[in-house]
């Protein structure tokens, strides 16, 4: 399902499945919750797919490993070395998140590489074959996103674009034209990883998003708990949980365990 | 009439050149990498930096470097072998060329704080040296198993004042110690410079360094010319790592008749076995599954240690102006041998590739008996003898 609305420079914008949902919860006054998993992390992960679904997450990120991941820190380093050596390939995980039948939207996580050596239409055609509602590539910049972005738009990918607190103002506007899905802003100078503070740039780089667009805004990288999640979400729309979900996999959290920790973080964000 | 464009002239505005480079990062990194491009061109534009770099070159570097011709080796090859002396640079390699001029960008920009991947150690104490010369900060990425086998460069860049992080992930060698750079680099932006040390990376990255390391290529063809009555060696051989002496000396033959050889570690030969891809902010040749998961190299040689090759390099073999050879771990042992017993150099392991593929290339006569051989001799050996010592035992 996709709606046709007016955008003020584009004549038509096609709003997807992610968007859709997110602006809908948003609308009902809810804040958004996407949890990140590491696609093919440990024989149960498309069961915490599921789980992190039940549990309340209003999409879900699904990280496609890569051997050379420079946007993360430790936890997902860990993780994503773990799935490879577990034979995790971008075909398995794919796979996985057909065969994870869930309702509410996935966004693969992933580098270029993985993308430019399927090509860029091939890929953009096995992720929509495969259920995926969106796709997050940290390492291709509004500049070199062009190719991908024409494959993923005719394919019905949306592409979530990040937005950093290096990121002017004027060029933040021009990412949240580009952008679909979301608009995600980066809450910190660095990578992934829990941080004990919620830094300031969070709050900072939230605003300056939500002044430039109407797209939702969601903070990821170093938000780590429920009470730095319920900080942000005072001027954010939502919330993007990583390492702190990966960090509770990797020490043996399971479905369950995943799933109690996002409907702890839901519970907060409700309340 | 339009004159034909240099093979190695500069690239275009997405910074590429034919279909490779490109300026892939994270969106934290962009405004950096546009900062550093405009910093750059300003600069070497501008004659009093172009000036001070000079003399900095000449007072704290030693150059010129010299070329050296090499009788007894020549006899024995039967080829007539000059090298191009960065071995006698300050700091023991080309990598003081780069460094001098990428910290004086650094301090124009105000940027206090220089980071560095290295892979042998060469480019690592040469930004130590850089950064102690100029009063800044030094933190040096190196993995694991290069700072095992290149401890004496790890002591020397503590000396220097710089901070060593070995780097435990991946394969712990120069990739992943160019992945933990660019992680401290996302993080520390706003105060650092993140100071490559080859023709690699996001752009302005790989051009700035070609043109920071071009004057080996510009001198030693002034040399060259000036020893041979004007003539011009008939073939230009250089180590290819990530590619930085290769470029800088190729920069300076490209308009002539040369032919222009880079040669690769077999274990990390990009231009022969890898395929395109985007890998460390650049798109170009890299060692990588069917999958698009990147591939560890396999070489004695830290410093040419890498999976991939500077954009520039994949555009150049693909216009077949410059051709890329690969030669094995027990050739450039041998070479390494040849060079001290015939000339009395010890070369670094790296540009004893480049000697390693013109013996072979002698030998099986692909080089005519005669011809005249150019070799960027771009370290010198002392960091590698244990390591030889400990190979030959």
């Amino acid at each position: 399902m996709s709606v046709q609305v007016p955008h003020n420079d584009a004549p038509v914008r096609t709003v997807g499945r992610l968007e859709s949902a997110l602006r809908a919860q948003r609308a009902a006054g809810r804040k958004l919750l996407v949890p990140y998993v590491t696609g093919g992390l440990g024989a149960d992960w498309v069961d915490i797919v599921r789980a992190l679904a039940v549990a309340g997450a209003d999409g879900i990120e699904v990280g496609i490993p890569f051997s050379d991941p420079v946007m993360d820190g430790e936890v997902i380093q860990a993780a994503s070395q773990r799935a490879l050596t577990q034979g995790a390939t971008p075909r398995s995980v794919l796979s996985g998140i057909a065969s994870a039948e869930v309702d509410t939207p996935i966004a693969v996580m992933t580098y270029y590489n993985l993308i430019a050596r399927a090509g860029d239409k091939r890929m953009a055609a096995e992720l929509a074959r495969s259920g995926v509602a969106a796709a997050i590539l940290p390492d291709l910049p509004l500049e070199e996103a062009g190719p991908w972005c024409a494959e993923a738009d005719a394919a019905g990918i949306e592409t979530v674009m990040l937005a950093a607190p290096t990121t002017p103002d004027a060029r933040l506007a021009r990412l949240a034209e580009r952008g679909r899905g979301f608009l995600y802003a980066v809450g910190l100078l660095g990578v992934t990883g829990e941080r004990s503070q919620l830094a300031e740039s969070a709050l900072a780089i939230a605003r300056r998003c939500k002044q430039v667009t109407d797209l939702p805004v969601l903070v990821g990288v170093g938000v780590s708990n429920a009470s730095q999640a319920k900080a942000i979400c005072e001027v954010a729309d939502g919330v993007v949980i990583g390492s702190a979900l990966v960090r509770r996999i990797l020490e043996g959290a399971g479905p369950d365990g995943a799933g109690e920790f996002i409907a702890e973080l839901r519970q907060a964000l409700d309340t | 009439m339009v004159a034909a464009p240099s093979p190695m002239g500069a690239p275009d505005a997405s910074g590429r050149f034919g279909s490779f480079g490109g300026r892939f990062v994270p969106e934290s990194l962009v405004p950096a990498c546009m900062e550093l491009e405009t910093a750059f061109s300003e600069a070497w534009a501008d004659a009093a930096f172009r000036a001070r770099l000079s003399s900095l070159l000449a007072s704290y570097a030693g150059r010129p470097t010299p070329i050296t011709e090499c009788p007894r080796l020549s006899a024995e090859l039967g080829l007539d072998i000059v090298l191009k002396r960065e071995d006698l640079a300050h700091t023991g390699s080309h990598k003081i060329n780069n460094v001098l001029g990428q910290a004086l960008l650094a301090e124009r920009m105000g940027k206090r704080r220089l980071i560095a991947e290295t892979g042998a150690g060469q480019h690592g104490v040469a930004t130590a040296t850089a950064a102690a010369y100029f009063g800044m900060q030094c933190a040096v990425f190196m993995g694991e198993v290069d700072v095992e086998r290149q401890a004496l460069n790890v002591f020397r860049m503590q000396l220097l004042g710089a901070t060593v992080h070995p780097v435990r992930s991946g394969s712990r060698t120069l990739k992943d110690a160019v992945n933990e750079a660019l992680r401290d680099w996302v993080a520390s932006v706003e105060t650092t410079h993140y100071c490559i040390g080859s023709v690699m990376g996001p752009h302005p990255y790989p051009f700035l360094v070609r043109e920071l390391q071009r004057v080996v290529g510009d001198e030693a063809r002034e040399q060259y010319r000036e020893r041979y009555e004007g003539a011009d060696p008939d073939v230009v051989v250089a180590c290819v790592g990530g590619g930085s002496n290769a470029a800088g000396t190729f920069a300076g033959f490209a308009e002539t008749a040369a032919r222009l050889v880079g040669v690769e570690a077999a274990g990390g030969s990009a231009v022969g076995h890898g395929v395109p891809g985007i890998v460390h902010g650049m798109r170009s040749l890299f060692l990588q599954d069917e999958e698009g998961q990147v591939l560890e190299a396999e070489s004695i040689s830290a410093g040419l240690d890498y999976p991939g090759i500077g954009p520039e390099h994949a555009h150049l073999a693909e216009l077949g102006r410059a051709s890329y050879e690969a030669v094995g771990d027990a050739e450039v042992l041998a070479a390494f041998q040849v060079l001290a017993r015939t000339e009395g150099i010890l070369p670094a392991l790296e540009p004893a590739h480049a000697l390693a593929w013109v013996i072979r290339a002698a030998r099986d006569k692909t080089l005519a008996p005669g011809t005249k051989v150019l070799l960027t001799m771009s370290g010198r050996g002392d960091k590698d003898v244990a390591q030889v010592k400990e190979m030959l035992a």
